[in-house]
């Protein structure tokens, strides 16, 4: 069970979820933020903080979304587990169900 | 010279609060000064034992403790064994970052009867703090518990968990023991506002639900939505989230499990009855105004529970030599720069946590606190003119505090405790214990 990170967060980035993450859990690709499923702890800090409501608790997820779970642990696939998004920076990939994608418009 | 920084509390406040410093100050030193044997603050001593995903944070403080410029101080109180003047005098900049520790006071009537017990106390109490009795007695079978935020789940949920369902938990045999031997078959939840407006996390709320021979009574008028209601769901997916379990709860067939957990909302405590105990509690029913605002009906309803568990709020204690909004239960402070009685910058004094902001917000929202204060000593450091500082270490004097290696030995005493249960760690509560662990090897020095 973990947090996830969806759509809305495509091209927006705002990474104040970063700064309120306990244990630097999320991680920065090129295009979206993601969640590592084994590394976060669920203590649901990132959540409120998101100005576009882009984090969900797993079972939370909306339906449009359900993928969103699968990349968020699929990006994870070649890294594993870096044990701290401080130690690895921004990681110059995405998952594929987010690097296909058009260009999101800003919602803010 | 490098800078030399103390930080006053072991916690995650204090600890984030140095790792961000060594991010900004690469060439810093830092003493951190913990109060208790063992650091972690709340992560160790508040986080529930049922809660060890959360506990894992843990992990990342212990990382950051172990970094060679830091320096672990625990078993000093700043006060008694040290003044913070002494700490300004001999450090380049002091952070405060004591957090909250005690319940805000509860004022109605009959708050003080026996049977009547803060959160925070309780918490203390089932983590295995040293400074707290050792007997709670839990021989009420119908109790209530006030509050609307994570720790009244929290209480909530310890209190109806069969204690069989903790066995694997770090919470040692005594306090197992008297969880067993509870008689509580009924645990009362009451909220002021209602469930649009409560303050619960979801997935905390939802973890109610799933406990092992306990279930969760919802009575469906009491979901009933105004319109202040449905703005806050339309506004928030936690709240829709929140009141779509209850509802789920509010439709289930009774289950017919050995204990229960009834949760109510618009309930506001206004009296605690009972001769030389408690024996019910009386409350208001509330609504909500056309601006959202919590009013009274002035209908009134009582429950007959034998015991209250207040969880309203966490309060800092004052630390000495430090100001103290006893008002606002904080330190008085300009993003983190502590203010003296005329609103002026007491030099090299900080603050961060809890004690600078109040007692809320998750675990990681203090990381983002602790940025700001850092950023501003960093500032002021720079501006700042060298030299002013004793070169002499200030705590060499402390013989009794516990250094990382001494905190390691307690860690490796718990750690083969719950080894032999079979479970990942058994905490030791005796203060003394503890102590005795820490300082185990240089004893056997000094024999030697």
């Amino acid at each position: 069970m973990t947090y996830v990170i969806a759509l809305p967060c495509v091209d927006v980035k705002d990474k104040a979820c970063i700064d309120e993450c306990p244990v630097d859990c999320i991680y920065e690709g090129e295009r979206s933020l993601y969640i590592h499923p084994d590394e976060c702890v669920d203590c649901g800090a990132c959540e409120p903080v998101c100005p576009v409501e882009a984090i969900f608790y797993e079972d939370d997820l909306p339906d449009e979304w359900q993928d969103y779970y699968k990349a968020n642990v699929e990006f994870f696939d070649e890294i594993g587990s870096p044990g701290g998004a401080a130690k690895t920076g921004m990681l110059p990939f995405d998952h594929p169900l987010i690097s296909v994608l058009p260009p999101q418009e800003a919602h803010a | 010279m490098s800078p030399r920084i103390a930080v006053v509390g072991a916690g995650p406040a204090g600890i984030y609060a140095a790792d961000i410093l060594l991010t900004q100050l690469p060439d810093a030193k830092i003493d951190l000064i913990e109060k208790l044997p063992a650091p972690y603050g709340l992560v160790r001593y508040g986080v529930a034992p049922d809660h060890p995903r959360i506990r894992k944070i843990i992990d990342a403080l212990h990382e950051v403790v172990g970094h060679p410029s830091i320096r672990l101080r625990c078993n000093v109180e700043v006060g008694a064994d040290i003044t913070v003047d002494e700490l300004r005098a001999a450090y380049d900049g002091v952070v405060i970052a004591t957090g909250a520790d005690r319940d805000v006071p509860f004022e109605v009537p009959g708050a003080e009867l026996p049977g009547s017990f803060g959160a925070a106390d309780f918490v203390a109490w089932y983590d295995g703090h040293p400074d707290v009795p050792r007997d709670w007695g839990l021989d009420a079978e119908s109790v209530a518990v006030l509050g609307a935020g994570n720790v009244a789940l929290d209480v909530t949920r310890i209190l109806a968990k069969h204690a069989t369902a903790l066995e694997s938990t770090d919470t040692p045999d005594p306090i197992l023991d008297q969880l067993a031997a509870s008689r509580v078959r009924d645990v009362h939840l009451f909220a002021r506002r209602g469930p649009a407006d409560v303050r619960f996390s979801a997935l905390e709320l939802r973890e109610l639900g799933e406990q092992h021979d306990v279930e969760v009574i919802v009575d469906p008028a009491e979901l009933a939505l105004d319109a202040h209601a449905e703005r806050m769901l339309e506004q928030f997916s936690q709240r829709r989230i929140i009141v779509r379990t209850l509802t789920e709860w509010a439709q289930r067939p009774q289950s017919g499990a050995s204990r229960r957990i009834h949760l109510h909302f618009r309930h506001r405590p206004v009296r605690v009855r009972g001769t030389d105990r408690v024996e019910s509690v009386e409350f208001e029913r509330t609504a909500s105004d056309p601006l959202g605002r919590m009013v009274g009906t002035g209908e009134f309803v009582s429950y007959d529970v034998g015991a209250v568990y207040r969880a309203i709020g966490y309060l800092s204690s004052p630390v000495p030599g430090v100001p103290f909004d006893a008002e606002r239960g904080i330190v008085p402070n300009a993003e983190g720069r502590v203010l003296d009685g005329d609103g002026a910058p007491i030099p090299r004094l900080y603050a961060t946590g809890w004690i600078k902001r109040g007692p809320i917000g998750l675990i990681g929202s203090t990381k983002s606190d602790a940025a700001q204060t850092v950023t501003h000593l960093v500032e002021d450091l720079a501006a700042a003119e060298a030299g002013s500082v004793e070169s002499a270490d200030p705590l060499a004097h402390l013989g009794a505090a516990v250094d990382r290696d001494g905190w390691l030995r307690i860690d490796e005493a718990e750690r083969r405790a719950g080894a032999a249960r079979g479970r990942e760690r058994t905490k030791i509560v005796d203060r003394r214990t503890m102590l005795g662990h820490a300082h185990l090897e240089s004893v056997k020095e000094t024999v030697r």
